[in-house]
């Protein structure tokens, strides 16, 4: 089979990363007004908006859980994020994916803490160049952290694939379309657990251990970036913690 | 029990290791107290809480909120309280145990749209809170521009023992009604007066995690402190508080130099 070139003589990538680096991450977080928690992301190329409403009042109410928060989740790509048009209704892809994402949180969130009420989480991806779950599983959790749920720990997630028969952290666009495999992997760093685990195309069973361990450092790597992007929003300008200032803070 | 430094976390940050109780946003898992918010955590004798930094009102018992009215039903009021539940009012809570629905009209009580200040007297996951207002300062608020804050940032708002608070009032002239639930409702003569706490209300939302804040709001209101601020306090003569201001800032309790009805929640009110 003669595969596309993704993979240089000098271990240079399409996009002149190396085998085991990621794509630049930008994360800012509380963007939108009127959401109880948002952040934007900028995976890469990716340009992913994600607000987060709630805990609020279900509907229709029929709906509602009487011992737990009910999570919904739309993860939709805008008619102009691809180069040809992408319909705006939801489609087949944008369905399963909105399914995974709201998978891949679930276990973060405290829904016990909210019963007969909703989380709304709303994915909107503005420009997509490959791996745009992850970015968008990376900047939810943010964004419920943002909106002041109770989560048991961050999610973040990476992939990582296989392009030229190596195994290479964080697919983007070309590579996950001209390689030969992509796994999107979702981890809750502190609890050491994996909440999203995907695979398009064939492993063998060394290779599927070396992806898996790879997209797990990758998590790790995002996992700081949320960390820093948290700290700096909420903590950024402080001074160190004493008494005098969390006193006033605290004061109920 | 070993005193923890305060630190700052994040959702999934372990704050501690070994046999502690978990209080308020943290969870505990196997041998670790694990926070559940962002926000800062402490230790008490009693165990390990961590004071959020965002997120919406959710009621807690013995509060006191400020609520509209949505609708009635023959038997009670629902109340929108700024929460995912919608609070209730008894309609025996105003005219008694022998409330008739045939007999008493409830719309001249309260009609929608109405604001209230009532007391949180029962709330469990299974069933939506329940209002009174069976004590004195609490009922229908009658006038006053309404305004809604983060409910994380009341705390801030009232400062220590009400400190933040009077200021503002003091130097604006304003009367500020605080409920737990981040609604506030001010009311003042002029109208000066009520930008000028709107904009220091606004200040403390905004910056209501840096330090010094209490000295940010004064520069603001141009309230002159014990220790000379630079620039010119003409201002502050005009307005008339700045001789009052160091001795009432001193004062511990809002509702004992209020001499109208309203309430202001102070900290022995609030658990």
């Amino acid at each position: 089979m003669n595969e596309t070139i993704l993979i240089d003589e000098s271990g240079k990538r399409t996009d002149g990363r190396s085998i085991d680096e990621l794509r630049e991450i930008k994360l800012t977080i509380g963007v939108l007004k009127k959401a109880n928690g948002s952040a934007f992301i900028e995976f890469g190329k990716n340009k992913i908006i994600v607000a987060v409403y709630g805990p609020r009042e279900v509907h229709p109410k029929h709906m509602a859980q009487p011992d737990k928060c009910v999570l919904r989740c739309r993860y939709h790509m805008s008619p102009f994020s691809t180069d040809t048009r992408k319909n705006p209704a939801p489609s087949r892809r944008e369905i399963e994916i909105s399914k995974v994402i709201r998978e891949a949180l679930e276990p973060a969130v405290v829904l016990e803490d909210y019963p007969r009420a909703a989380i709304d989480i709303f994915v909107e991806v503005l420009q997509a160049d490959g791996g745009s779950r992850c970015a968008g599983i990376t900047a939810a959790s943010v964004a419920l952290a943002d909106a002041g749920i109770n989560m048991r720990d961050l999610v973040a997630a990476c992939a990582a694939g296989k392009i030229n028969n190596k195994i290479a952290l964080d697919i983007n666009d070309v590579e996950d379309k001209e390689g030969s495999a992509d796994m999107p992997v979702a981890y809750l760093p502190n609890l050491e657990q994996i909440t999203l685990l995907q695979l398009d195309g064939i492993l063998n069973k060394s290779q599927f251990t070396e992806c898996l361990e790879k997209s797990l450092q990758g998590c790790k790597m995002v996992y700081e970036i949320q960390r820093k992007a948290l700290m700096e929003k909420y903590f950024g300008n402080d001074l160190p913690l004493d008494d005098e200032n969390t006193e006033e803070i605290k004061e109920e | 029990m070993l005193e923890i430094k305060k630190k700052y976390v994040i959702p999934g940050d372990v704050i501690v290791e070994g046999n502690y109780k978990p209080l308020m946003n943290v969870i505990k898992k196997e041998n670790s107290i694990i926070s559940t918010r962002i926000g800062i955590a402490e230790s008490s004798k009693d165990g390990i809480r961590v004071i959020p930094l965002s997120g919406i009102y959710i009621p807690r018992i013995n509060d006191i909120v400020i609520g509209k009215i949505i609708d009635n039903s023959s038997l009670s009021w629902e109340v929108d309280i700024n929460s995912c539940f919608s609070a209730h009012l008894a309609a025996q809570d105003i005219f008694g145990r022998d409330f008739s629905p045939a007999r008493d009209d409830m719309k001249k009580r309260f009609a929608p749209g109405d604001l209230l200040t009532a007391r949180i007297i029962a709330f469990d996951r299974t069933r939506d809170p329940m209002l009174s207002i069976q004590e004195r300062d609490l009922g229908k608020i009658l006038h006053g521009e309404f305004l809604k804050i983060s409910s994380t940032r009341v705390p801030r708002l009232i400062g220590k023992r009400g400190s933040m608070i009077q200021t503002i009032e003091q130097a604006t002239q304003t009367k500020i009604l605080i409920g737990q639930n981040g609604i506030l409702v001010v009311s003042g003569q002029n109208h000066e007066g009520m930008s000028l706490a709107f904009q220091a209300i606004k200040m403390v939302e905004d910056e209501a995690h840096t330090s010094n804040l209490t000295q940010k709001v004064k520069d603001l209101l141009n309230v002159q402190d014990e220790s000379p601020q630079k620039g010119d306090n003409t201002t502050v003569g005009k307005e008339g508080y700045i001789n009052n201001n160091e001795n009432n800032s001193k004062t511990n309790d809002i509702e004992t130099n209020n001499n109208n009805s309203e309430i202001t929640i102070s900290k022995g009110e609030s658990s």
